[in-house]
């Protein structure tokens, strides 16, 4: 299940970066953090999944679509997607994945912070989040609230100057 | 008798090798909810039919069968012969999965929801998150299936309603989230249990108390929302915008569509029974004698027909009134609501806490109502020529 998985969030990946079509690009997005969650699930993070799913898939991928269909119509580009020198590219990112998991898999610390059994159920994470981690659970809701307020105001703005 | 389906599949499933039993119990389950939804979907669209047909004033579909009750059936045949019509500038690819996006995630969501004692097809511990998730997922078909028929009614239909399901997915969450508050758990089956127990012939429902009330309130009306349901059914706004997101689908793929809006309806209702309503339990000590499942379908039933009764009765509103509805009253009326959850949980005495929440809640309604209606002035309106 797990490669499977992987195969639809790398494909998903792939076709959002290739494809020509903004609206094909953003629903194959969608395709691959839902593919995500999915891994997330099968690793036993049912929070973390099913929170992913919400927020990605219900949230943020619209948010998405709506920005393409305000801004361009979701034509699709006149230029080409791949930039002339990709092959750089390619061999950039494959030297740097190269290099790190070199390094993580030379480290000496990996196999001594195996944990026993991450037992990260729902309740656990509420319980944490609502006590241990408050502070910092508090600082967040006041930041997104100051970015709503923010832009709620600057839609305001727009209106009143029309 | 109460537990008749669930030894049922108990039986089909010890008939099966011992490697092939979970696959076939998971089997099991789901067959049993897709017929039984399927089939409670037929009936619906027959019992809407006929109620509206009452409310109107005229007969509803009587040909069929005696007194109409074969239609559902040529509904479907109809349904299965039509052509299925694809514009030439549509995205075949998206058009046609977009109603298999809606039809799946709104079968999984009723996975979760417990239609009799020990009968949730699964249970999550956090039953009540993954619901709300995979109901996410069917903005993006609503999405799909409004662009992807490249037609103007379509996309103006879908932006309608990816706005309104947006607006009005915060105070159903919000108002589900004072359940989760008072029972302790995200976990559908273990909701129902804590509303379990009578006290002087009253069952222990979350609905009987103030924030229950007004919980149950606020969710039912953003459920209407959800589903795209009278009044607040704008993006299929059929005097304005035709039939919004679906113009330019037919024969099954409308079959499927609309199948979808029923089955999320009753998924809706499920968990609107399941946090509020208490469940598969009776409503009087005295009639626990009926099946559980008897009591979840018996509710359920009531609040189709509520759904009903609400689209013969209440007009539709505007795009403005939707959204000023929404962001001004339901939202902050839902935020209070879950402080009256939190105060009814440490207020000790019983009095001093129903006296205290009950006029929190009632508070905020008037005073938000006061609010808004203002500066509005209202006042008889004449429309004529000239």
């Amino acid at each position: 299940m797990t490669p499977l998985l992987g195969i639809v969030t790398l494909a998903g990946a792939l076709a959002a970066m290739a494809l020509r079509n903004l609206v094909h690009c953003a629903l194959a997005l969608a395709v691959a953090l839902g593919g995500l969650a999915g891994l997330y699930l099968q690793l036993g993070a049912q929070f973390v999944g099913f929170a992913q799913v919400l927020v990605y898939i219900g949230a943020v991928a619209i948010v998405i679509v709506f920005a393409i269909l305000l801004t361009r119509g979701g034509q699709a580009p006149g230029q080409r997607v791949f930039s002339s020198t990709w092959p750089v590219g390619v061999g950039v990112a494959l030297a740097v994945f190269g290099v790190l998991s070199g390094i993580i898999l030379s480290s000496r610390a990996l196999p001594a912070l195996t944990p026993p059994e991450p037992a990260a159920t729902t309740a656990r994470i509420g319980d944490q989040l609502m006590t241990r981690c408050i502070l910092p659970l508090e600082v967040l809701g006041l930041l997104l609230t100051a970015a709503l307020i923010g832009a709620v105001i600057i839609a305001m703005r727009e209106r009143a100057d029309r | 008798m109460d537990q008749v389906f669930v030894a049922l599949k108990q039986w089909l499933v010890e008939q099966a090798p011992a490697p092939w039993q979970p696959a076939v119990s998971s089997l099991i389950s789901a067959a049993a909810v897709i017929g039984a939804f399927a089939t409670l979907f037929a009936l619906t669209t027959l019992l809407e039919r006929k109620g509206l047909a009452r409310m109107q004033n005229r007969y509803g579909p009587n040909r069929v069968g005696p007194f109409g009750v074969l239609q559902p059936l040529a509904d479907g045949v109809k349904a299965l012969t039509k052509e299925d019509l694809v514009p030439r500038g549509a995205d075949r690819g998206v058009h046609f999965l977009a109603p298999l996006v809606l039809v799946v995630p709104v079968f999984l969501a009723l996975a979760v929801v417990p239609m009799g004692r020990n009968m949730a097809a699964v249970d999550l511990d956090a039953g009540v998150l993954f619901f709300f998730a995979v109901g996410a997922a069917t903005e993006l078909s609503v999405f799909m299936a409004g662009w992807s028929s490249r037609n103007k009614y379509s996309l103006l239909g879908a932006m309608r309603a990816i706005g309104q399901m947006i607006s009005y997915e915060v105070p159903l969450i919000l108002s589900a989230v004072t359940v989760i508050m008072a029972a302790g758990s995200l976990s559908t089956v273990k909701i129902v249990a804590a509303q379990a127990g009578y006290s002087g012939g009253w069952p222990h429902w979350f609905v009987l108390t103030p924030w229950g009330l007004a919980g149950f309130v606020l969710f039912l009306i953003a459920a209407l929302a959800e589903c795209n349901r009278s009044p607040f059914d704008l993006p299929e706004g059929e005097s304005e915008i035709i039939a919004g997101y679906y113009v330019e689908y037919s024969g099954f793929k409308f079959a499927l569509f609309f199948l979808g809006e029923y089955i999320g309806m009753f998924a809706v209702s499920g968990l609107a029974i399941t946090l509020f309503l208490g469940g598969w339990q009776a409503p009087f000590s005295c009639l626990a004698w009926l099946p559980s499942w008897a009591w979840f379908f018996a509710k359920l039933l009531a609040l189709i027909g509520l759904f009903i009764w609400v689209r013969g009765t209440l007009p539709r509103l505007r795009m403005d009134q939707l959204m000023n509805f929404a962001w001004k009253f339901m939202l902050p009326m839902a935020l209070v609501n879950i402080l009256a959850a939190g105060l009814w949980r440490f207020v000790t005495p019983a009095p001093v806490r129903w006296l205290v929440c009950s006029l929190l809640v009632a508070g905020a309604y008037l005073g938000l109502g006061q609010a808004l209606f203002e500066r509005r002035k209202l006042a008889k309106r004449t429309y004529g020529y000239g």
